[in-house]
C-alpha cells in the first residue's frame, strides 16, 4: 500500500516545506521566549553558584546583598570565622554602575573580592583568558560580555584598572556582566566620592561648629579623616566545613552576631522567587499567549491545507477509500508539518539565541517538552481537519 | 529529494545540539606543568611623605603676632619663622631690668654703710684700748672704761650687720638678674625658629589668631627626607624585608617606573585595614615630588630559581579542596588536589605537591567544570 500522505506532500512539496518553515520560525520564537525565561532564572542561579558561598551574611533584616542594599563593617568576618562549622569567610562588595566603554554606556556590576590568595569566596570559579588577580590593587577580571579585552586599561571612578583575566557567564541577577576587582578598591569605588563631592563634604564639615571649634586644634582634621573612611562591605560570604549544617550555622550567626544569614536555598528563593518574580511572570505570560497563538495558527494551517484538497478527498471517497485512510493521511501530514516546524524552530532558536543581549538558555528538556506540545497541538488541530474531510460529500469530485 | 532535505535538516539540527547547549563538550585550553624561575613580588599602595616633619608652634597659649614665611619658602636652621605677640612680657622685662638696677644700687648703699660701720668700729676699738690703758694706770674710772668697751663691741656688731646687709643686697641682685633672664627666655620662646634647613609646607595660623600651646603655626619639612609610606595587604606580605628593590609608579608620572629600596618595615601593622606598613626611599627622587601623592610600589622578592609552575588560572576549587582539573581518559575532566605555593606577577603559580613536571592541566574553560564533564581541548577560547 502506498503512503498517501507522502504522495500528497511530494505532489506539492514546496508549499508544504515553506508552510513548515514558516511554522518553524513561529515555534522558534516561542522556544526563544522560553529560553529567555530560563536565561533569567539561570542568571540568578549562576550568581549564587559562582560566588562559591554556602551562606550569605548580611545586615540585619535586609534581603541583601543582591535583592536589597546591605552594609556591614568589614571586620565582622572575624567573629563569623570563629563559629563552629565555618571553614572560610570572604568579604564581598557589590555595586552596579554605568561604565563608558568603546563609546557606549554599559551597565556592569563591580564585585569586590578578597585577593590575598586565589580561590577566595566570591572569586570567579573559572577563567576563559588570562590569569586571576595577583596584585592587591588595580587589577580586574571582566566578564566577556562587558566587551573588555585582555590587557586593556579601564577607568572605574578614581583609578585605572588593568584587565588581567576574562571569564564567562558571571552576571548579576539582572544579567549585567560583572567586573571583579580587589575588595579595597571596590570599597573605594562604592564609598569614596568623586573629588567635587569630597571637597564639598569637607567644606560642609568645616562649616559645622560642632566639628570646627576654636581652641580644639585637630578636631576638624580628625572628623574629616573619619568621614573619608571606607570600612563597609555588603556581605560576608561563608564557606562551610564539609560536615556542617547550613541552617544551624546560619541560626548561630543570626542569634549571636545580630546579623542576617541566608543559606543557598533561601538565597535562591530570594533571587528567583522574589527578585525576578514579576519580570519572570511577565515573560511567562507572554510565553503562554505565544503558545496559544502558535497552536491556533497550526490548527488553521492544517485546516486550510485540508480544505484546499476537497476535490482530491472527494475522489478518494468516490473510489472507496476508507475513512481511516483519509484520516491517517491528514494526521500524518499534520505531524510531518509539526516535525519540520519543530526542527526549524529549534535550529533558528539555537542560531539567533546567542545574538540576544541577555542570556538565552535552551534546555534539552524544554526542547523535548516543546516537541511533545507541538506534536499534541498538531494532532489536535488535525482533528478539526479530519472532521471536515470526513463530512465532504463524494459528489463534490464530479460536481462542484 | 524529500529524503535529502530531511537529512540536511537533521544534520543541521544535530550540529546545533552537539556544538551548543549543555550536551556539547566544554572547550578548554591546557598547559603543561614545567620547572621555571618564579619571579615573586609584593605590591602596595603608597603615599609620598616627609620622613621628618616639624610642626612649629608656641609653648604657651597666645596670639600670633607675625608670620614671616609662607608655604614653599626655603628656610635655614635658626631662621625666624613667626613671632607670637608678647602681651605684657616686654613690660615685665623692663620691670625686671629696673628692679635689677635697683638691687645694684642697694648693693652700693650697703657697701657704703659697711665702710662707715667699719670706721666706727675701728674708732670705738681704739678708744676702748686707750681707756683700758688709762684704767690700768688709774687715770679713769672703771665705769668710763666699761662704757668705752661696750661702745667698741656695739660698733663691731654694727659692722657685722652692715656686712650681712651687703651680702643680702648682692643676693638680691642675682635674684633680680635671674628673674630678668627668665622673662627674657619666655620672650625668646615667642620667636619661632626653624630647627632645620627645609621648606615650609604649611602656614597654619595667621597673625592675630589665638593658638593653644603646642598648636602648629608653621610646618617645616626636610625635603631631602621624602619617602613613601607603603601599605601592603597582610595576606600578601610574606617576605617583606629591609633592602628589597622597589619599582615605584607615581600617579603624576604615568608609564614611568622609578627605582627605590625598602628602607624600613614598621613593626606595628594596621589592625583595622589588615595591612603592613613599610617605607620605601627613592634612589633618585624625581623633581617636583608632592607630599601626599599616590604611588604604586612593587617590591621584588628574591626569585624561586627552580619551581614547578602552572598558569595561575589553572588553580580551581571543588568544595573546600584546592586543586587543578586534568583531562582523564575519554576526554573527561577530573580533579586533582594540589598544594599551591607562591604566585608570580606574570601569572605563574608554584605547585608544591600533587603534580610532576610534564603533567598537563586545564587552564581556561568555557564553563564551570565538574567531575566527568566532557571537555574538548582547543588552542584558545575564541
Amino acid at each position: 500500500m502506498i503512503n498517501l500522505a507522502s504522495r500528497d506532500i511530494l505532489h506539492g512539496w514546496g508549499k508544504f516545506l515553506f508552510t513548515g518553515i514558516g511554522l518553524g520560525l513561529l515555534i522558534g520564537a516561542t522556544l526563544t521566549m522560553a529560553g529567555v525565561f530560563r536565561g533569567m532564572v539561570d542568571d540568578g542561579q549562576v550568581l549564587i553558584d559562582n560566588s562559591g558561598a554556602d551562606l550569605w551574611v548580611v545586615q540585619q533584616g535586609t534581603l541583601g546583598p543582591y535583592a536589597e542594599p546591605s552594609s556591614i563593617r568589614d571586620d565582622v568576618w572575624r567573629g563569623i570565622a570563629g563559629i563552629q562549622g565555618v571553614a572560610e569567610t570572604g568579604n564581598a562588595a557589590y555595586l552596579t554602575i554605568q561604565m563608558q566603554h568603546g563609546g557606549k554606556d554599559t551597565r556592569v556590576m563591580i564585585v569586590g573580592i578578597e585577593v590575598d590568595r586565589p580561590g577566595r569566596p566570591g572569586a570567579p570559579p573559572y577563567l576563559t583568558f588570562g590569569r586571576p588577580i595577583l596584585q592587591g590593587h588595580y587589577e580586574a577580571i571582566a566578564d566577556e560580555k562587558s566587551g573588555h579585552k585582555l590587557g586593556e586599561r579601564v577607568r572605574i571612578r578614581r583609578h585605572d584598572y588593568t584587565i588581567v583575566g576574562l571569564t564567562r557567564r558571571m552576571v548579576s541577577s539582572s544579567g549585567d556582566p560583572m567586573i571583579f576587582v580587589p575588595l579595597k578598591d571596590a570599597q573605594e569605588i562604592q564609598f569614596l566620592k568623586d573629588n567635587d563631592a569630597l571637597v564639598n563634604e569637607r567644606a560642609r564639615t568645616a562649616a559645622n561648629p560642632a566639628f570646627n571649634r576654636p581652641g580644639v586644634p585637630g578636631l576638624l582634621e580628625a572628623a574629616q579623616a573619619s568621614a573619608a573612611q571606607a570600612r563597609n562591605v555588603n556581605t560576608v560570604l561563608v564557606r562551610l566545613a564539609p560536615d556542617a549544617n547550613a541552617d544551624t550555622v546560619a541560626g548561630e550567626i543570626q542569634r549571636w552576631k545580630r546579623l542576617t544569614a541566608y543559606t543557598k536555598a533561601q538565597m535562591e528563593d530570594i533571587l528567583i522567587a522574589k527578585l525576578i518574580a514579576t519580570s519572570a511572570r511577565q515573560i511567562g505570560m507572554f510565553l503562554v499567549i505565544l503558545a496559544i497563538v502558535t497552536a491556533a495558527i497550526v490548527a488553521f494551517i492544517i485546516y486550510t491545507m485540508t480544505l484546499a484538497k476537497v476535490r482530491e478527498i472527494a475522489v478518494l471517497k468516490l473510489i472507496g477509500a476508507q475513512n481511516r485512510t483519509i484520516a491517517g493521511m491528514i494526521l500524518q501530514q499534520a505531524l510531518g508539518l509539526g516535525v519540520i516546524g519543530f526542527l526549524v524552530g529549534r535550529i533558528s532558536a539555537g542560531l539567533w539565541g546567542p545574538a540576544f543581549p541577555k542570556y538565552v538558555l535552551l534546555l534539552p528538556q524544554d526542547a523535548i517538552g516543546g516537541f511533545a506540545i507541538v506534536m499534541t497541538i498538531c494532532a489536535l488541530a488535525s482533528l478539526f481537519a479530519i472532521r471536515a474531510a470526513l463530512s465532504i460529500d463524494p459528489a463534490e469530485a464530479i460536481g462542484g | 529529494m524529500l529524503v535529502l532535505v530531511a537529512l540536511l535538516f537533521l544534520a543541521v539540527f544535530g550540529w546545533i545540539v552537539a556544538t551548543q547547549g549543555p550536551l556539547a563538550p566544554v572547550k578548554v585550553t591546557v598547559a603543561k606543568a614545567a620547572e621555571s624561575r618564579l619571579e615573586r613580588s609584593l605590591f602596595g599602595i603608597a603615599t609620598v611623605e616627609a620622613r621628618r616633619s616639624h610642626a612649629i608652634g608656641p609653648t604657651l597659649a597666645g596670639r600670633v603676632g607675625s608670620v614671616l614665611v609662607d608655604q614653599g619658602d626655603r628656610v635655614r636652621t635658626g631662621q625666624l619663622l613667626a613671632e607670637m605677640e608678647p602681651v605684657d612680657l616686654d613690660a615685665r622685662l623692663a620691670a625686671g631690668a629696673a628692679s635689677a638696677a635697683a638691687a645694684a644700687q642697694r648693693v652700693q648703699s650697703a657697701e657704703a654703710a659697711l665702710v662707715e660701720a667699719q670706721s666706727r668700729a675701728k674708732l670705738a676699738g681704739n678708744s676702748a684700748e686707750r681707756f683700758a690703758d688709762l684704767r690700768k694706770k688709774n687715770f679713769v674710772s672703771q665705769e668710763a672704761a666699761d662704757a668705752k668697751a661696750h661702745e667698741a663691741a656695739a660698733a663691731q656688731a654694727a659692722r657685722e650687720a652692715a656686712a650681712a646687709t651687703l651680702a643680702a643686697a648682692k643676693e638680691d641682685v642675682r635674684r633680680a638678674q635671674s628673674e630678668l633672664a627668665g622673662t627674657g627666655k619666655n620672650r625668646a620662646h615667642l620667636r619661632l625658629l626653624s630647627p632645620v634647613d627645609g621648606i615650609v609646607t604649611a602656614r597654619q595660623s595667621e597673625p592675630g589668631s589665638t593658638v593653644v600651646a603646642g598648636q602648629a603655626v608653621v610646618q617645616v619639612i626636610d625635603p631631602t627626607s621624602l619617602w613613601l609610606r607603603v601599605r601592603i595587604d597582610q595576606g600578601r606580605s610574606s617576605g617583606l624585608a629591609v633592602g628589597l628593590p622597589a619599582g615605584i609608579a607615581l600617579r603624576s608620572h604615568p608609564g614611568e617606573i622609578f627605582k627605590g629600596r625598602l628602607e624600613r618595615v614598621d613593626l606595628l601593622g594596621d589592625a583595622v585595614t589588615e595591612e603592613r606598613i613599610a617605607n620605601v626611599v627613592f634612589e633618585n627622587p624625581p623633581t617636583g615630588l608632592a607630599i601626599g601623592e599616590l604611588a604604586e610600589v612593587t617590591l621584588r622578592l628574591p626569585p624561586v630559581e627552580r619551581a614547578l609552575t602552572v598558569p595561575a588560572a589553572a588553580l580551581a576549587r571543588q568544595g573546600a579542596a584546592q586543586g587543578v582539573w586534568r583531562i582523564g581518559p575519554e576526554g573527561r575532566a577530573h580533579f586533582r588536589n594540589v598544594v599551591a605555593g607562591a604566585a608570580s606577577m606574570d601569572g605563574l603559580l608554584e605547585i608544591r605537591q600533587g603534580l610532576t613536571a610534564g603533567d598537563s592541566v586545564i587552564v581556561h574553560s568555557a564553563r564551570m567544570l565538574a567531575s566527568e564533564t566532557r571537555v574538548k581541548v582547543v588552542e584558545s577560547l575564541k
